[in-house]
């Protein structure tokens, strides 16, 4: 397994936000599922330790997270948010940085259109793109470091038909290309069935069901 | 270097303060007429500068009688502390305020009075280092507040672009970069202004008392640049310590982003 999840609890103010959480995620391509607010996206925060569980315990290829460097790790399990949180310049400047961090020289043409972006955007100001595009020089900064894991927490929930189609051709395209998995969060089962073929289902906290993708959602 | 030695004086009368108070009413007046609400604190605050500063020339008097360095600390370790504790109640937003200020205004008053009398600028006596050191830190703690105020409104603000940039394996210091130079910048800047228009818009105080005390114009304006400068210095060292560790009580030892509903402990 990719991860491996086994009795992970979190509150957050009082409030028990993951519930005995046990699940297993293989490499490829897993889909979180369920209804807003059940937990999706504070479980993706824990698979690069943007937050740790109260109890629990969360391993990536057989190593508890614990054992990892968070920087390290974050830069080899890249997370892209819900919102596009570029820094101010270029979007070649973001995806300089990124590299940067991770001590890499960014191929910008190729990443560009990785993420279905035309080359032309490298020069663009981040701040005059639409939210699609914004969400697709996310896709390309995080790809600037070359990770071997993409978490995606609902990276289409703010655009329209056009752009999700978009965005979900790059990512087809992405793991046809690298050798990469992908965790999704999504609350739409349509969207894991075009994407993911594992799938963990969250339902107020707890586990609802985990397997491939067509015994889940079946 | 020879150390200045300033030896004007002048009789201020109490009837003279108790003329001066018909300003305050005026103040308190104008509040009234436009409905500003302001009179009870323009009230308080003129009794609370009378009470403070009196008590405080009683205090100066003793310290300059005794003549003695320690009680010199003392009053300056007093100033810090209350210092810290007043900055922070304005850094609401920055978890554990109180310590990084603490070490800011501490560190601004000791190297900036320690450099001035190194230099040879003034005396080490009561009588140079208990004003200057007054105005030392109070310029530190209005800094270092401005500072953490903006520091703590930018960080509550750009949580997701923080946390963004945490997820592509920045530290905490490169996710906060941006944020801590602005707040560094707002809590400099003030002073730096006011320093360009001095002369021009303004009086410095220091200067006007000097000039009201019947001092040469001249002394007035070099004591005035002396302490002008020595305040430049402090102020930036105020605002470069309390950013530079207030920004990381931001985030946790894994380098994550705290989370805001999580308290830290605060020891004041």
């Amino acid at each position: 397994m990719l991860f491996e999840l086994r009795e992970v609890r979190l509150s957050r103010g009082g409030r028990c936000v993951l519930d005995s959480v046990s699940a297993g995620l293989p490499a490829g391509a897993t889909a979180i599922v369920g209804p807003s607010g059940s937990g999706k996206s504070t479980l993706l925060r824990l698979l690069n330790r943007l937050a740790d569980p109260d109890a629990g315990e969360i391993a990536y290829r057989e190593r508890p997270l614990g054992e990892y460097e968070p920087l390290a790790l974050r830069r080899e399990v890249a997370l892209v948010p819900q919102l596009p949180a570029l820094l101010d310049g270029s979007v070649e400047s973001n995806l300089r940085y990124a590299a940067g961090l991770a001590g890499r020289e960014p191929e910008v043409e190729r990443l560009l259109r990785l993420a279905g972006l035309d080359p032309e955007f490298a020069g663009r100001d981040v701040t005059k793109l639409s939210v699609g595009e914004q969400q697709r020089a996310m896709l390309a900064r995080a790809l600037a470091q070359e990770p071997r894991v993409l978490l995606l927490d609902e990276p289409t929930s703010a655009l329209d038909h056009a752009a999700r189609d978009a965005i979900e051709a790059a990512l087809a395209e992405l793991r046809r290309e690298l050798e990469i998995s992908l965790v999704l969060v999504s609350h739409d089962p349509e969207q894991a069935r075009r994407l993911a073929d594992w799938v963990v289902r969250i339902d107020a906290g707890c586990v609802a069901g985990c397997g491939p993708l067509a015994e889940v959602l079946a | 270097m020879t150390p200045l030695a300033l030896a004007t004086s002048i009789h201020v009368s109490p009837g003279q303060v108790a003329a001066s108070l018909a300003l305050v009413a005026l103040a308190a007046a104008i509040s009234y007429w436009w409905k500003a609400d302001l009179e009870r604190d323009i009230g308080i605050a003129a009794v609370r500068s009378l009470v403070q500063l009196t008590l405080v020339g009683y205090a100066i008097k003793l310290i300059f009688e005794a003549d003695t360095i320690w009680l010199v600390l003392l009053l300056l370790a007093v100033m810090v502390v209350f210092g810290a504790i007043t900055a922070s109640h304005r850094a609401d937003k920055v978890p554990g305020a109180f310590r990084p200020l603490l070490i800011a205004l501490a560190l601004a008053g000791a190297s900036t009075l320690g450099l001035v009398v190194a230099l040879g600028i003034f005396e080490p006596t009561p009588r140079y280092l208990v004003p200057v050191g007054g105005m030392v830190i109070g310029n530190a703690m209005t800094a270092a507040a401005v500072a953490l105020n903006r520091l703590g409104d930018e960080m509550a603000d750009s949580r997701a672009r923080i946390e963004a940039t945490l997820a592509l394996g920045a530290t905490p210091r490169e996710a906060a970069l941006p944020i801590v130079r602005r707040a560094l910048r707002s809590g400099m800047i003030t002073l730096v202004d006011s320093t360009k228009t001095t002369g021009l818009i303004f009086f410095p105080g220091t200067m006007v008392g000097m000039l009201l005390a019947g001092a040469n114009p001249t002394d007035a304006v070099r004591l005035q640049l002396i302490l002008l400068y020595t305040l430049l210095g402090s102020v930036s060292i105020a605002a470069l310590v309390a950013t530079g560790l207030a920004y990381r009580n931001f985030f946790t030892p894994a380098q994550q982003l705290r989370d805001p509903q999580e308290d830290l402990a605060e020891p004041v």
